[in-house]
C-alpha cells in the first residue's frame, strides 16, 4: 500500500503539469475559438458562435494555411535531401574517432540563439551581404529566404535521427546485398532507404512542426510573406478568439501529420 | 482508468475558462455599450481619479513608444530618466511597443502603470476600463500644456480628462538620397511608384489603411473622403485596392523600428513611411536618408500619458507623468523622437532653439494637414449619418486580406 502511495506521489507532479499546462492550455484555446470580441475595444465577449471557423474557410485564410503547409513541406523535403547523404558520410565514411567531433559540430548551431541565427541570415541575404558579394546575387527577402533560413535552422533535427538509423543499419545487410550482386543503387533503394524510412519520418516531425509554427524567422527574412503564425500573432492583439481558431488549425494539421507518420513507424524510432 | 486523465483535463479546462471569463465579463459589458452618438460612442465604466499623492511606491512600470522614455541604454548621452529615479525614489521599468494594437494588448495584462497611448488606442483603453481618469491638479506641469491639446476627443470623454498630452507629430516619407532621385514630395512614390519595385516599405498595421485614405483624399476627390478614419464600405474598398496594388512594390512591411532602420541602412528598402526618430537614428548611423511631409498631408499622432486603473504604483505613475511632461524632459523627448512638445515651456529648453518652429509646436494650420491616429467606429467620425462607416475590426480583416492578396 505504501509503495502505491509513493508511486502516486512520484507520478502526480509531472501528470498534473502535463494535464494543466499542456492539455488544459489546448482546451482553453479551443474553447476561446468559439467566442467573439467587441469590435471597438477588442475585449473578449462570451457569446458562442462558429463565426471564427466560418471565416477561416474563406480564400484569404485558406491561402495562408496552404502557403504555410507548402513551406513546411518544402523545408522538410530539403532537410531530408541534405541530411541523408550527410548522415551517411558521418556514420559510414568518417573514421570512427572523428564521428563524435562531427556530431558535436552538427549540434553546435543549436546552442546559438534562434534570433541570432535568423538575424544572421537577414544580414547575409541583404544587398551587399555575404551571398551578394560571393555570388553577385541574393534571393532578397521572401519565400526563398524563408525556406533557406528554416532549412538551416531545423537541419540538425533531421540529421540526428538519420545518423542513428545509419549506425543501427547492420554492415552485414550491405554485404549480403553486395554478395548477391546488388550494385549501389538497388542497395540504396531496397536496403538502405527502407531502413531509414522511420528515421526520416521521425526527423520530419520536428522539421515540419517547427516550420509550421514558425513566424519570427518569417518576420525577419520573409519580406511581405505571411504564414499562419503571423496571422495568429496579428490577431492575438486584436481578436483573440479568432487567433485561437487559427491556432487550432495548426494543431489539427499536426494531429493529421502525426497520424500519418505513426503508420510509417516513426514514433517507435524517436 | 485509461480515460481518467482526459476527463480531468476537460474538467480543468472548463474550470480554467470559467476563471478567465469571469474576469472579462465585467469590463466587456461596459465596453460593449453601443448606444451613443458619433461624438460619444460609448459610456466608460465609472472610475475615480486619484485624490491625492501618497508616498512613492519604489517603482513604476512604463509602456511607451520607442524613444519616449530613454534611460541611457540606447545611447548613454540620451537619458532623462535616471535623474528622475534618484529624485523621486521611483525605479522606472521600460517596455516599448511597435503598434497601438500591441500597446492595448500589453497594457491589458495589468503589468503596467502608465502608457503613452496614441489616438487609436486611447478610446479603446478608456471604454474597456483599462485606464482611469487623471486628476490634473496633481500634475504641476499641466497648466503649461498647450490648450489646443487638452480635453480633445481622444484624451477625454464627456468632459472628463483621461490623460496628459505628451506631444504630436506626423508620419513622414523617408528615402535613400543616393538611390531615389529626384527627391519625392508626394506619397505617389510609395503608392504609384513602380520605379522602386521591391524596395518600398509600409507600416505593418491595419491603421496604415488611413495612409492610403489620406493619399486618396488628394488624388481621388470623387470618393468624398473627409476623414481618413471615417471610411464607408466603398471608400475602404478603394483604399484596399490601392494597398493591394502597392503590395507588388513592397519589399517588406515594418512594425519593429530596428528592422526598418536596418533595411534602409543595407539598402534593401529605399523609400517608405517612417517616424522622425527612425530618421534621426539612421542619420546618426550615417545612412544617406532624408525625410519630408508630403504635399498630400499625412497621418500622425497626438499621444497621451494614461494611468492604469489596476496600477499599484499610482503615486509613482503621477510623479513619472509630471516629470515626462516637465519642460526639460518634454523638450528632450521632443528632440530625440522628433515631434512637437506638448509643454509650452519646453520650447525654451530644446538644444536647437528652432525646434518648436521646425516641428510646428503651436501651428494649428500645419496640424490641420496631419490626421491623428484614431479608432475607426461604425458611427462616422466625419459626422455623416446617412451611411455606416467601417470599424477597426473590419479594417483588421481587410489588412490581412491586403497582406495576403
Amino acid at each position: 500500500m505504501r509503495r502505491r502511495w509513493a508511486l502516486a506521489g512520484l507520478l502526480a507532479p509531472p501528470l498534473v503539469w502535463l494535464v494543466v499546462a499542456y492539455l488544459g492550455a489546448l482546451a482553453a484555446i479551443f474553447l476561446t475559438a468559439f467566442w467573439d470580441t467587441d469590435s471597438f475595444t477588442g475585449l473578449v465577449v462570451k457569446t458562442w458562435s462558429l463565426d471564427n471557423f466560418a471565416l477561416i474557410v474563406t480564400p484569404t485564410y485558406l491561402g495562408i494555411i496552404g502557403r504555410t503547409v507548402g513551406i513546411a513541406a518544402l523545408v522538410t523535403v530539403l532537410c531530408a535531401v541534405i541530411a541523408v547523404p550527410f548522415a551517411f558520410f558521418m556514420a559510414r565514411v568518417v573514421p570512427s574517432r572523428w564521428r563524435s567531433v562531427i556530431v558535436a559540430l552538427v549540434l553546435v548551431p543549436l546552442w546559438a540563439s534562434y534570433l541570432v541565427k535568423a538575424y544572421a541570415w537577414r544580414a547575409m541575404l541583404s544587398p551587399g551581404g555575404v551571398l551578394d558579394s560571393l555570388f553577385g546575387a541574393t534571393t532578397g527577402f521572401g519565400y526563398a529566404a524563408v525556406i533557406l533560413t528554416l532549412t538551416y535552422l531545423w537541419l540538425p533535427y533531421m540529421i540526428l535521427p538519420i545518423y542513428g538509423a545509419f549506425e543501427r543499419l547492420p554492415e552485414s545487410h550491405l554485404e549480403a546485398s553486395a554478395d548477391l550482386g546488388g550494385s549501389a543503387w538497388p542497395t540504396i533503394r531496397r536496403i538502405v532507404l527502407p531502413a531509414l524510412k522511420p528515421a526520416i519520418a521521425a526527423g520530419s516531425i520536428f522539421t515540419f512542426s517547427l516550420s509550421l509554427g514558425d513566424y519570427i524567422a518569417v518576420q525577419i527574412v520573409g519580406g511581405q510573406v505571411q504564414v499562419l503564425g503571423n496571422a495568429v500573432y496579428q490577431n492575438n492583439t486584436l481578436d483573440l478568439p479568432f487567433a485561437a481558431a487559427l491556432g487550432t488549425v495548426s494543431v489539427l494539421i499536426m494531429v493529421l501529420y502525426l497520424g500519418a507518420v505513426s503508420r510509417a513507424g516513426a514514433l517507435d524510432s524517436l | 482508468m485509461k480515460h481518467t486523465p482526459l476527463v480531468a483535463a476537460a474538467l480543468l479546462a472548463v474550470a480554467l475558462s470559467g476563471c478567465g471569463s469571469s474576469a472579462t465579463t465585467t469590463s466587456s459589458t461596459s465596453g460593449g455599450t453601443s448606444a451613443g452618438t458619433a461624438n460619444q460612442p460609448f459610456t466608460p465604466p465609472a472610475l475615480e481619479a486619484l485624490k491625492a499623492l501618497g508616498t512613492a511606491e519604489g517603482e513604476v512600470n512604463v509602456l511607451a513608444w520607442p524613444g519616449y522614455v530613454e534611460d541611457g541604454s540606447t545611447d548613454p548621452a540620451v537619458d532623462w530618466v535616471t535623474s528622475f529615479e534618484k529624485e523621486s525614489g521611483c525605479q522606472v521599468n521600460i517596455k516599448t511597443f511597435g503598434t497601438s494594437d500591441e500597446a492595448v494588448q500589453l497594457f491589458r495584462t495589468g503589468q503596467y502603470d502608465v502608457v503613452s497611448a496614441s489616438g487609436d488606442a486611447t478610446l479603446r483603453l478608456i471604454a474597456a476600463g483599462d485606464v482611469e481618469p487623471v486628476n490634473t491638479d496633481l500634475i504641476t506641469n499641466y497648466p503649461d500644456i498647450f490648450d489646443s491639446l487638452k480635453k480633445q476627443p481622444w484624451n477625454s470623454v464627456a468632459g472628463v480628462t483621461y490623460g496628459v498630452p505628451h506631444g504630436r507629430g506626423a508620419n513622414l516619407l523617408m528615402w535613400r538620397q543616393d538611390k531615389v532621385t529626384p527627391a519625392p514630395d508626394s506619397w505617389s512614390v510609395v503608392f504609384d511608384g513602380s520605379a522602386y519595385r521591391g524596395a518600398v516599405t509600409a507600416y505593418d498595421s491595419p491603421i496604415y489603411i488611413a495612409d492610403a485614405a489620406v493619399y486618396l483624399m488628394a488624388t481621388k476627390p470623387e470618393l468624398g473622403i473627409k476623414n481618413p478614419y471615417a471610411l464607408d464600405a466603398t471608400q475602404l474598398a478603394a483604399a484596399a485596392d490601392l494597398l493591394k496594388a502597392q503590395k507588388a512594390n513592397v519589399g517588406e512591411y515594418w512594425s519593429d523600428y530596428t528592422k526598418e532602420l536596418q533595411a534602409f541602412k543595407s539598402g534593401s528598402t529605399v523609400v517608405g513611411t517612417t517616424w522622425q526618430v527612425i530618421a534621426n537614428l539612421a542619420l546618426a548611423d550615417s545612412t544617406d536618408i532624408a525625410v519630408t511631409l508630403p504635399k498630400e498631408g499625412a497621418t500622425g499622432w497626438s499621444d497621451t500619458w494614461m494611468v492604469g486603473a489596476k496600477s499599484t504604483h499610482k503615486t509613482c505613475a503621477y510623479k513619472f507623468i509630471d516629470h515626462i511632461v516637465s519642460p526639460k524632459a518634454n523638450a528632450a523627448v521632443a528632440e530625440w523622437f522628433g515631434e512637437a512638445p506638448a509643454n509650452k515651456k519646453a520650447c525654451a529648453e530644446t538644444t536647437d532653439p528652432n525646434h518648436c518652429a521646425t516641428f510646428h509646436a503651436d501651428d494649428e494650420a500645419y496640424f490641420s494637414r496631419v490626421y491623428y491616429w484614431n479608432t475607426p467606429i461604425p458611427q462616422c467620425l466625419d459626422g455623416r449619418t446617412d451611411v455606416k462607416c467601417t470599424d477597426y475590426a473590419t479594417w483588421t480583416k481587410t489588412w490581412t486580406e491586403i497582406r495576403n492578396s
